[in-house]
């Protein structure tokens, strides 16, 4: 393929790139040439498609099949109050197009899947990962290894994140960092733990920096080091990164060539397609209204965080977070009937779990937590 | 004694702190010190035999201690420890098929 060429426009609107020798116009027809691959069109992705498109790089590709909501706008400034309710993609390609015409966009509007990840990213140069869950990271990393493509890795939870290079001309892969992925359910994920707005902004833009060094070949690429920034100290540390010699993707006898099950492999269950089965310690939270307004006895117990509680509460629950539910289960008697709660179904879940090994066995999970609460029962319960 | 930085998701464990002080001259001994003061954080960092998780990482200094003397890598006053979990945050639900 012959090298690109920049046109008057592109010359002017490239003109702060221009006028440094370490871009010129060498560099800038190398942006130009550079095909790279986001995966995500969220919190990471909003600013990397921005930057990515503003700087000029060539072809961008972005897988992502998820639609704009109103919680997405507190960090993902890719999209706008007007874009809720449409396709991610599309609502980043607007913007991407908008703030340069000159530069391809590829929309996958799939899932990224063992199937297939290696036909979507064997045509790129440069793989962006700001996936939010660890099936994807994995496949993402694995993919990368076996077509030897850099992965420019990015990872935020609440005022933290890390950021490296993986699978860099030999470097090392996201398994050399952590073999294995937590057990589903012990480590929160943003939607769970939240993120502050602008974290992923400056990671992000730590990716694009480091895919753009890539594609012009200067500095030192963020290679065997991993940074780790937190907002909160407002410090940057860096920790060493080696390649595992043993690791089974990228070490000197790889036992894994091709793609595996990634979510057998993090223990995660596929979505169930429609409904979720009740289990028997289950209720719903219409059984729970029926309850209250016949004056049943039983303790509501609300297991979220007392931050979460000022939001919103259902009346009459008492709170105990569950964190603190060890210390204080001598505050419930295990005579009386339970029902836990908290946003979504999952911490009180674990407090359920916790009851019922402390002893108790009238204790029930409430389905879908505050904002099944506030779909089925109370739609004056804000979501959040 | 070392300073031990306490990774975000862990904080709940340690009484919210970012940081906690501990004696011992091996990391192993720094973990058993830091898990008996926190009970609640020794299955965050532990399996069930005991063996460190393999998507938590220590880190003496700069250094992951798996490439220096595990469990038994000295530990000198002033040295900083830091765990680092892995996370997996970024696009919310993102490309990915799973919630």
């Amino acid at each position: 393929m012959a090298p690109a060429t920049l046109n008057k426009d592109e010359i002017l609107r490239y003109s702060r790139h221009l006028i440094m020798p370490e871009v010129g116009m060498e560099g800038q027809v190398k942006l130009k040439g550079a095909k790279v691959l986001m995966i995500g069109a969220g919190g990471l992705g909003a600013p990397l498609g921005l930057y990515l498109a503003a700087a000029g790089i060539g072809r961008i590709g972005m897988v992502d099949f998820d639609i704009v909501d109103f919680t997405n706008l507190q960090r993902q400034v890719i999209h706008g109050t007007k874009d809720v309710g449409k396709k991610k993609l599309d609502s980043a390609f607007e913007s991407m197009q908008d703030i340069n015409p000159y530069v391809q966009l590829d929309r996958f509007e799939v899932a990224l899947t063992s199937e297939n990840a290696l036909d979507i990213i064997k045509d790129y140069d440069i793989v962006v990962d700001g996936t939010d869950n660890f099936p994807t990271r994995y496949l993402v990393n694995d993919a990368c290894v076996i077509l030897k493509k850099p992965n420019v890795y990015g990872s935020i939870f609440r005022f933290e994140g890390q950021a490296t290079v993986f699978a860099y001309e030999g470097g090392p892969c996201y398994r050399c960092l952590y073999p294995e992925p937590p057990p589903p359910g012990l480590v929160p994920s943003c939607a769970e733990g939240g993120v502050l707005g602008i974290l992923p902004g400056l990671i992000g833009l730590v990716q694009a920096t480091e895919t753009v060094k890539l594609i012009l070949g200067i500095g030192e690429p963020l290679v065997g080091r991993l940074m780790l920034y937190d907002a909160l100290s407002m410090r940057f540390r860096e920790l060493k990164l080696r390649r595992n010699v043993d690791c089974p993707v990228c070490g000197d006898h790889p036992t894994i060539k091709e793609l595996i099950d990634y979510h057998q492999f993090c223990g995660v269950p596929k979505e169930p397609e429609t409904g979720v089965p009740v289990a028997s310690g289950d209720i719903d939270p219409t059984e729970v209204k029926r309850m209250l307004d016949r004056g049943d006895k039983f303790v509501l117990v609300d297991v979220r965080e007392p931050h979460e509680f000022q939001i919103c509460r259902i009346p009459g629950s008492t709170l105990i977070p569950l964190g603190e539910l060890p210390k204080r289960v001598n505050e419930l008697n295990s005579a009386d009937e339970i029902v836990a709660h908290c946003k979504s179904g999952m911490r009180s879940a674990k407090a359920v779990d916790f009851l019922k090994q402390a002893g108790f066995k009238k204790v029930r999970n409430m389905t879908g937590g505050i904002l099944a609460w506030s779909d089925k029962v109370d739609p004056t319960v804000p979501k959040y | 004694m070392a300073k031990i930085l306490i990774p975000t998701p862990l904080r709940q464990y340690v009484d919210k702190k970012n940081a906690v002080e501990v004696g011992g001259s091996t990391i192993g001994e720094l973990l058993t010190g830091l898990t008996t003061e926190y009970a609640e954080l020794r299955r965050h960092l532990f399996n069930d035999e005991g063996k460190l998780r393999s998507f938590v990482n220590v880190y003496l200094n700069d250094e992951d201690i798996r490439y220096l003397s595990k469990d038994a890598t000295p530990v000198k006053d002033g040295d900083t420890v830091s765990i680092v979990p892995s996370i997996a945050g970024g696009t919310r639900r993102g490309a990915s098929d799973i919630k």
